[in-house]
């Protein structure tokens, strides 16, 4: 008997090709778009680009300090970040959940204003050691212009990032391989040397691999420290020769963006490597490990924590603080000189910089909402979809993150270079072009805790809904977006975080009249307004924190894991 | 209300068959239930008929029409199904008024007239006044009977209960059964029933399909499949019931022949048409054994006492097959002890058809 019954997918694939069609112009296009310039620029297979890149000197200097910092990055913060996941997390010590907050918050601060402080610290000009009397004179270098200050300042901002992976690992850990070894006579250290640390070794490898592609493709840290002391890294180099020689050097750039590209990669196949060559699955789940117990150690080892803390968090941003209320370079801080005129001038004085604060809010925001509307039923389709390759559009979301941003930023000039075919309308040299990229690179940030929360969601209430009758769009507004929507628009905010003051993609992207926060801040720092750009920052760092504390409020409703700053 | 007929329904999935040619006809208002161990396939089978899997063969039916075949499959959202889940799978965004509301709001009915309807909903199953709370706030047997009025209101051609009892305490299981039977009497609805209990199967439904590794083992009345098991697997998993070689003496009489079981000859029930033949097997129940001192019957040894309160479960095992055990309930004052030897005798059984025997 021939069998045709009607079936009702209409809607379902109309939700597939949608997710498929943005997930081919804000991944799959910029990338092909940017391989194409490499193998063949003008439109035929040549090698001409490729060459005149292995050419140049510049290339390599540039190649090897972004080697030498970013293998330097990655090893302190492997160092510092572990360290610091492994006392928190496997000891007794004391108020766990605001060392976690405080250790974890440079990572919500964008690395140009991490820099920014840390020179204000130890400058000559430092209103902090000037409170002592203990400055540098005028005239004298910044100690951090330098490639250990770079390495340094790289090493605090990603430290947080190895400590958050290697936290989630240690949780892991069942108690019983660690009381199996302890019953077998090892001491703690013993157990830590033998036992945790190679049972850690997939999350620590996971987050050097990780820590290794931010430093690579950092652009505010070496940008701000490492431009003055002319020590130039790949990303800098781009945007040197971007600032120098407009569109017409994109075919080189496009080279060093692919050679930035060709590094990160390499750091986590090296991961992947690694990892392979031993069996270190854990089988079983059980209760975590009890604490080590510090006995009469444990004032001084919180001390020690609280003295890091200080150093790498609160040190910094009071020396920020500090350099915008001094009304000119030089001049000491006292009541007296004490001034709020630099805030003033950066957000009604100021053109650029008032417009520079229009304009990132109003970009974060639009990023934030439409990545929160579109993850919803890209996570969906890769939660809950039965179609395989779905799931490997998640992989081409993850790239215009995983890859150094400044890679995604040149892979945007190439495709918007020239008006948009057919329809003529112009992306570059507009804010536009900054909105594709934020786009494209942030989506991943609201997929990822999306995805965790439809993990956690029982699809029969999906189901439920569907023998109610509801079809597909009903259900997606009814029912499923209001089950992930806290999950969802926490990502949202993480977004909107980081997008506001966001430097590495604008930077290459900017033009007059669609300057964003971090690009304005750069600038006035370039040209020695340092107080001007510390007030800048302040104000985002100080817009950064509220924001947490609001994101927190959804805390009860989210999965774990999706605020990196909630213990 | 509409029949249910699966036709040589069978569902594959990578490297098994979840579902293996299952053919059931579900009557016109019928309480089916379906019984088996875990991983049987029953799960998988309300799955197929709520739409949620496509059918990798066969034919799946509700009323007249053809809603699961091999040419394609009716979206859920299309079937008419209620559905009762395990874990209730009520929206915790929603109060239950609004819950039980949804499918009214997705057939976009008349506000008035869908909050009526959720009245009247909420006080058939006892609920009146309780449509502001938030499922959260409600009690086990409370979801589960938001649950039922949720799957009742949009007054489905079919419910599928996915084993709903398994997620409460006991005491209050008793008293759901009650509700669901009430629920059908008062319906009239077909229902298909998942369960893993067979007590709850027996005590609520028409007719009990056991599944048994992604087959229909046996569809027939609860009475029927604890006289009358169709094999091997049903008759072991149906209420312990224990299995014994016989060989059939004579040829069926008026639904009963003689067997010889371990080494002593008896009447058991059987199927009309059985014919003397070797290696068969009874199955008799522990209502069936009993001691005799004296009379016929046969020796063996206690294995073991297993006191119950009130009476004692006894493993016994013949001395003419050893390795079998059949065990028994004696009432207190229990005098059997582990070790002991007795004589048991076996008052009746049923000789389970051969394999492959036309049902």
């Amino acid at each position: 008997m021939s069998t045709s019954i009607r079936e009702s997918r209409g809607q379902e694939m109309a939700l597939t090709a949608a997710v498929a069609v943005v997930i081919v112009l804000l991944s799959l296009l910029p990338m092909l778009r940017l391989i194409k310039e490499i193998v063949a620029p003008g439109g035929t297979l040549s090698t001409v680009a490729i060459k005149a890149g292995l050419a140049s000197p510049a290339t390599w200097i540039a190649t090897w300090h972004t080697l030498v910092v970013g293998i330097g990055g990655t090893v302190l913060a492997v160092l510092s970040g572990t360290l610091v996941a492994v006392l928190i997390t496997l000891t007794d010590i004391r108020g766990r959940s605001a060392l976690v907050l405080c250790y974890v918050m440079p990572l919500m601060i964008a690395p140009q204003v991490t820099a920014l402080a840390w020179l204000q610290l130890f400058g000559p000009a430092s209103p902090f050691l000037n409170l002592f009397g203990a400055a540098p004179p005028l005239g004298t270098k910044n100690p951090l212009y330098s490639t250990s200050g770079v390495i340094l300042l790289l090493g605090v901002q990603y430290g947080p990032l190895v400590f958050l992976l290697v936290r989630a690992g240690l949780r892991k850990l069942p108690r019983e391989l660690v009381e199996a070894a302890r019953a077998g006579g090892a001491g703690w250290f013993t157990v830590l040397v033998t036992i945790v640390l190679p049972l850690m070794t997939p999350s620590i490898m996971a987050a050097a691999a990780l820590a290794f592609v931010s430093c690579v493709g950092n652009f505010g840290i070496p940008a701000f420290l490492g431009i003055p002391a002319n020590y130039l890294v790949l990303p800098t180099l781009i945007y040197q020769r971007l600032a120098g020689g407009g569109p017409a050097v994109l075919g080189e750039t496009a080279f060093l963006s692919v050679l930035i590209g060709i590094i990160a990669m390499a750091g986590i196949f090296a991961q992947e490597v690694m990892s392979r060559r031993r069996d270190y699955r854990i089988s079983s789940t059980s209760l975590p490990a009890e604490p080590y117990e510090f006995g009469r150690w444990r004032p001084a080892v919180q001390a020690g924590m609280w003295l890091l803390i200080v150093l790498v968090l609160f040190l910094p941003l009071f020396g920020l603080v500090l350099t915008s209320l001094v009304p000119g370079y030089g001049i000491a801080l006292n009541a007296r000189t004490a001034t709020l005129d630099n805030y003033r001038f950066v957000l009604f004085e100021h053109d650029a910089a008032s417009r520079a604060f229009f304009n990132s809010f109003w970009l974060s925001i639009a990023a934030a909402f439409f990545a929160v509307l579109v993850a919803v039923p890209i996570g969906y389709l890769i939660a809950w979809g039965k179609q395989r390759w779905v799931r490997l559009l998640n992989l081409s979301v993850e790239l215009p993150y995983a890859l150094p941003g400044v890679v995604l930023a040149i892979a945007s000039l190439l495709l918007f270079l020239r008006p948009i075919p057919l329809t003529g309308i112009q992306l570059y040299n507009t804010v536009w072009i900054i909105l594709y990229a934020y786009l494209a690179r942030f989506l991943v940030l609201a997929l990822r805790p999306t995805i965790s929360g439809y993990h956690q969601i029982d699809r029969a209430l999906e189901e439920a809904a569907q023998v109610a009758g509801a079809g597909l769009f009903m259900r997606m507004r009814t029912i499923i977006f209001p089950l992930v929507a806290p999950a969802a628009i926490a990502g949202g905010l993480l977004i909107f975080m980081t997008a506001l003051s966001e430097l590495t993609v604008s930077a290459l992207l900017w033009s007059s009249g669609s300057e964003t926060i971090g690009v304005v801040m750069f600038s006035f720092e370039q040209g020695g307004d340092s107080n001007y750009a510390a007030a800048m920052s302040v104000i985002t760092v100080a817009v950064t924190f509220v924001l947490m504390l609001v994101t927190n409020l959804l805390a009860p409703y989210l999965p774990s894991g999706v605020l990196p700053w909630r213990d | 209300m509409a029949r249910l007929s699966l036709d040589h329904v069978t569902k594959s999935f990578a490297n098994f068959d979840a579902v293996k040619d299952v053919s059931i006809d579900v009557g016109d208002g019928e309480f089916l239930a379906v019984l088996g161990p875990s991983g049987c396939g029953k799960t998988t089978l309300l799955r197929l008929v709520a739409g949620f899997e496509k059918v990798t063969s066969g034919e799946i039916r509700i009323g007249s029409e053809t809603v699961s075949a091999k040419g394609g499959s009716v979206a859920p959202e299309r079937r008419r199904v209620g559905i009762v889940f395990q874990n209730y799978a009520l929206w915790p965004h929603m109060t239950v008024a609004e819950n039980i509301g949804y499918s009214l709001k997705v057939a976009k009915l008349d506000r008035a007239v869908a909050r009526q309807k959720v009245e009247d909903a909420l006080a058939l199953v006892n609920l009146q006044g309780l449509g502001d709370r938030r499922p959260s706030n409600l009690s086990g047997g409370q979801r589960q009977r938001v649950a039922l009025a949720r799957c009742l209101v949009a007054a489905p051609s079919l419910v599928l209960f996915d084993e709903p009892l398994a997620n409460l305490d006991v005491h209050l299981r008793a008293s759901m059964e009650d509700e669901f039977a009430a629920f059908h009497k008062r319906t009239g609805t077909t229902i298909v029933y998942i369960t893993h209990d067979q007590a709850e199967a027996m005590a609520l439904a028409d007719r009990i399909a056991v599944m048994d590794g992604g087959r229909l083992a046996q569809l027939a009345t609860p009475r029927e499949l604890y006289h009358e098991p169709a094999n091997e697997m049903v008759a072991s998993f149906i209420s312990q019931g224990i299995l014994l070689p016989a060989d059939v003496l004579g040829a069926e009489e008026a639904g009963h022949c003689k067997v010889r079981v371990l080494g002593t000859e008896l009447v058991v029930r059987c199927r009309s048409g059985e014919r003397p033949r070797t290696g068969a097997r009874i199955c008799c129940r522990s209502a069936d054994l009993d001691v005799s001192p004296d009379g016929a019957g046969f020796d063996g040894l206690v294995k073991r006492v297993i006191y119950q309160g009130g009476a004692a479960r006894i493993e016994f095992a013949p001395f003419n097959a050893p390795d079998l055990t059949l065990h028994f309930e004696q009432p207190d004052p229990v005098v059997l002890e582990s070790g002991a030897q007795a004589r048991l005798r076996i008052r009746s059984g049923w000789l389970i058809p051969a394999a492959g025997a036309a049902s």
